[in-house]
């Protein structure tokens, strides 16, 4: 029953042995890597796909899928910036922006369990949807003139105690997912259902309910890695997120969870997201053309992945 | 020994991750003979199996198969050696039909080509069920068919690979009568063409009727081996178990308090029309019936997890409305399923997750779970139901059959039910174990609680039941109080016989 245990935290430890690995090879390849400045525009540009890949964790562990991740971070931000330049209040505007993204999640939920759709289907339509409709909003050009709000200025360009604002926002949803994932029933009902939904079902979950409200908060943490970005860039792009369901996918399932759901944590994602992050910003530091840097990093995600597969049997 | 045997096993370890399950255990099977293993719930039945079949690796002992010391790699090889085994858990995969159920893994192909010979297994496939006796057609998918016809694919398979050793791990637990006895005579029939068969069961009457020699395990240690003839219930009751157990089903004081539960011509639109009973603080009322009848399906109805077409539930007096098993819950009834597998359990979470999966409101307060509330709750139920296991913290996945059931018990004990109903509760569940559970049942009603028990095992229906409700293709067809039935009556009216309404409230 020890040995037990211990193998799982063996193996549980195994996205974190793959992090310093990779962190080490990579300080000694670019001396430039572990400087603090580096360091903190490292866990800046993670900060958006880790918030992102906080939900997607949520949504994988029930079993589910969201393809729409990047088309809501879109929508979101462009409604927000819209509010902005139009001389909404930014706090209110943040605030709709991330109610919207909210309400575009809940939708994916409503889809899928109400209307009975699998989830990579349901999602694979609202990403077409969002997209056209971000399109049509921003009339495919990006919103600026954002005002000089110093709130949202913060949101993607400031600084907590030297910390970027960013990362602390992606350490505080970190903290109250974790809470919700480790310590709440809405946690346990997420890993049941993703283990066994008849079952959950049949002893009282609502199972529905539970997933609606997942999707929902992935949307929302969609939409605020959207406002960081926009934040960032100072302007809101129609084209902002495209692909970055894959990044977030990859960040789960190399952090351990399994796609067929009911297994998983949510440090594992965290974990993912920085390996993915270091890979980045390493391969940028050591100069390796883009191109390059896809094969490496689809590379990784195979060999982590097999690695796992391989401890587990 | 003058006959050379089939397989011999000496000296089986086993231990999963420092837990050990398996100690020096022998084992050995004759040809011709019908060999039961036994032993209560988690004692090693099916591990020592899935050692002789290579799905487990031993620590340490050794196996011969036919003289020869052998180690199966995995379960191919092992049928290679004309070793094959109808497992504990099903193994049918839902949308291949019949047909390719059959034959899965070992498809007749045209040469080397992978050009399946479509018409050649459709033949084989009707052969073989029919040798069953049984009459499924082989190009329907094999989750129209009920739990035991999907068990009769199982050894249909195990059948026609033509084997000289056929491992069984409770193959009748979800099979109806007329399945059991078709069952039974193939079994006849091999045993005649000199196959060896290993039968696990926790049916003390098959064993007794059916098997040559029987070996006892208990908690991973080999206890002995009895011919079957020169021994009797008792004695292996004494050995699985290591007391007396006393009487298989406990004596019921009833108290009757008032009606707690009424279903008033309560329809589905295909399972069951207007079906009406009442049940009463304290009873218990055992429902009987064949596989199919409908029965479950009634149950799941009154728990929400079916919608009713029309017909009304009344609890203590008052009409309710249950549209789902939130609802049920809520009304204070609990729902013990069939199938632990797909209905009862989450297999990846421990122990502890599963029992707490009824009880969150109890545990948490703000839904956030008080970790010392859940122990509590858990460490209760482990210990009153003796489930065995490493810890709390194991996965119900590796739990053994037996267990696992007590960990869907514990599951409901935990939410306090005003009203119980369980399906087929004891299904595959050790003789002590069984009993352990009558008793839960009748403290239970001791203090009030409302008993609808689910069963196709006749003699725990006349055993436990207060009053028993008989249902017929969806029908009620008799209302029966204990005194007045037998296993003829009940038989008659489950068959269709004749309807004769006697009703006790
Ligand atoms: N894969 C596994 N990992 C850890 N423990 C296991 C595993 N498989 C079985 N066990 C443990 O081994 C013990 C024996 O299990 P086994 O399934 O052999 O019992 P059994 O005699 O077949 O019981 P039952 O009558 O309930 O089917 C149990 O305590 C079980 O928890
Ligand atoms: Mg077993």
């Amino acid at each position: 029953m020890k040995n037990q245990a211990l193998s799982q935290t063996v193996q549980k430890l195994g996205p974190l042995l793959g992090l310093g690995a990779i962190v080490i090879i990579l300080s000694i390849l670019s001396p430039n890597f572990l400087e603090l400045n580096n360091l903190l525009n490292l866990l800046r540009q993670v900060s958006i796909n880790a918030l992102i890949a906080f939900g997607m964790t949520f949504v994988i562990l029930t079993g589910g899928i969201d393809l729409s991740v990047g088309s809501m971070l879109a929508l979101g931000a462009a409604l927000t910036a819209g509010m902005l330049s139009s001389g909404f209040d930014p706090i209110l505007a943040i605030l709709l922006g991330l109610m919207a993204g909210a309400i575009m999640g809940a939708l994916n939920g409503f889809i899928i369990t109400k209307g009975k759709v699998a989830p990579f289907i349901a999602t694979l339509a609202t990403m077409t949807i969002f997209r056209g409709l971000t399109l049509v909003y921003t009339e495919g050009r990006p919103i600026t003139g954002l005002g000089e709000s110093v709130a949202f200025e913060l949101m993607g360009r400031g600084y907590f105690f030297g910390i970027p604002v960013p990362v602390v926002l992606m350490i505080i949803s970190y903290g109250v997912l974790y809470f919700i994932l480790k310590k709440t029933t809405f946690g346990r009902r997420v890993y049941a259902i993703g283990g066994n939904e008849e079952a959950s079902r049949l002893s009282g979950i609502k199972v529905d309910r539970v997933k609606v409200a997942i999707y929902s908060i992935t949307g929302m943490l969609s939409v605020l890695a959207g406002i960081i970005l926009t934040s960032r860039l100072n302007s809101a792009q129609p084209t902002a997120g495209v692909s970055y369901e894959l990044d977030a996918i990859a960040a789960v399932v190399l952090g351990g969870t399994s796609l067929s759901g009911g297994r998983g944590w949510i440090f594992g994602t965290f974990v993912g997201a920085l390996i993915i992050g270091v890979l980045n910003n390493g391969l940028n530091l050591l100069d390796v053309s883009s191109f390059y840097q896809q094969v490496v990093k689809g590379g990784v995600i195979l060999l982590a992945v097999i690695l796992d597969r391989k401890k587990a049997s | 020994m003058n006959k050379q045997a089939l397989v011999e096993m000496k000296g089986i370890s086993k231990a999963f991750s420092g837990n050990q399950v398996l100690t020096n255990v022998d084992f050995d099977l004759l040809p011709g003979e019908i060999h039961a293993l036994m032993g209560e719930n988690g004692a090693g039945k099916s591990t020592m199996m899935k050692i002789l079949t290579g799905i487990y690796e031993r620590d340490t002992g050794t196996v011969f198969s036919k003289g020869q010391e052998v180690q199966f790699k995995d379960a191919k090889e092992a049928e290679k050696a004309g070793i094959a085994v109808i497992h504990q858990e099903l193994n049918i995969i839902p949308y291949l039909t019949v047909t390719e159920n059959m034959f899965l893994g070992k498809e007749l192909t045209v040469g080397k080509t992978g050009i399946l010979r479509m018409a050649e297994m459709k033949k084989k496939t009707e052969e073989y069920l029919s040798r069953l006796g049984i009459d499924i057609d082989p190009n329907i998918e094999a989750r129209e068919l009920s739990v035991g016809q999907q068990q009769m694919i199982e050894i249909a398979r195990a059948i026609a690979a033509d084997t000289d050793v056929l491992i069984m791990d409770e193959p009748t637990a979800a099979l109806t009568d007329r399945e059991i006895e078709a069952l039974f005579k193939v079994m006849r029939g091999l045993q005649e063409q000199g196959v060896g068969i290993v039968y696990i069961s926790h049916r003390m009457e098959e064993i007794f009727k059916m098997c040559d020699r029987i070996s006892v395990l208990r908690d991973g240690e080999y206890i002995g081996t009895k011919v079957i003839k020169e021994t009797n219930f008792e004695e292996i009751v004494k050995m699985m178990v290591g007391r007396d157990i006393g009487e298989r089903y406990p004596e019921r004081h009833v108290e009757l308090g008032p009606e707690r539960i009424r279903v008033d011509k309560l329809s589905h639109e295909k399972k069951f029309r207007d079906v009406s009973f009442s049940v009463h603080q304290g009873e218990i009322l055992g429902v009987s019936g064949l596989m199919g009848a409908g029965r479950t399906e009634i149950m799941e109805t009154i728990f929400g997890s079916r919608k009713k077409s029309s017909g009304e539930i009344w609890i203590d007096e008052k009409q309710v409305n249950i549209r789902n098993p939130y609802d049920a819950i809520q009304l204070g009834i609990g729902f013990i399923t069939e199938d632990r597998k797909d209905e009862g359990l989450v297999l990846d979470l421990s122990v502890r997750e599963n029992i707490s999966l009824t009880n969150l409101k109890r545990i948490s307060s703000q839904s956030v779970i008080s970790k010392t509330k859940e122990t509590e709750l858990v460490s209760k139920m482990i210990e009153k139901l003796r489930v065995k296991t490493s810890g709390s913290e194991q996965s119900v996945k590796s739990l053994s059959g037996g267990n696992q059931q007590k960990v869907v018990i514990g599951k409901w004990l935990g939410i306090d039910p005003k009203i119980l109903i369980l399906d087929e509760p004891t299904r595959g569940v050790d003789v002590g174990a069984k009993k352990e559970i009558y008793q839960i049942m009748n403290e239970l009603t001791e203090r009030g609680v409302a008993i609808i028990m689910v069963s196709s095992d006749l003699p725990e229906i006349l055993g436990m039941s207060d009053r028993i409700l008989v249902v017929h293709e969806g029908k009620a067809t008799a209302i029966l109080d204990r005194q007045d039935a037998n296993q003829e009556i009940i038989m008659q009216a489950a068959t269709g016989g004749n309807s004769h309404e006697k009703s006790g409230s």
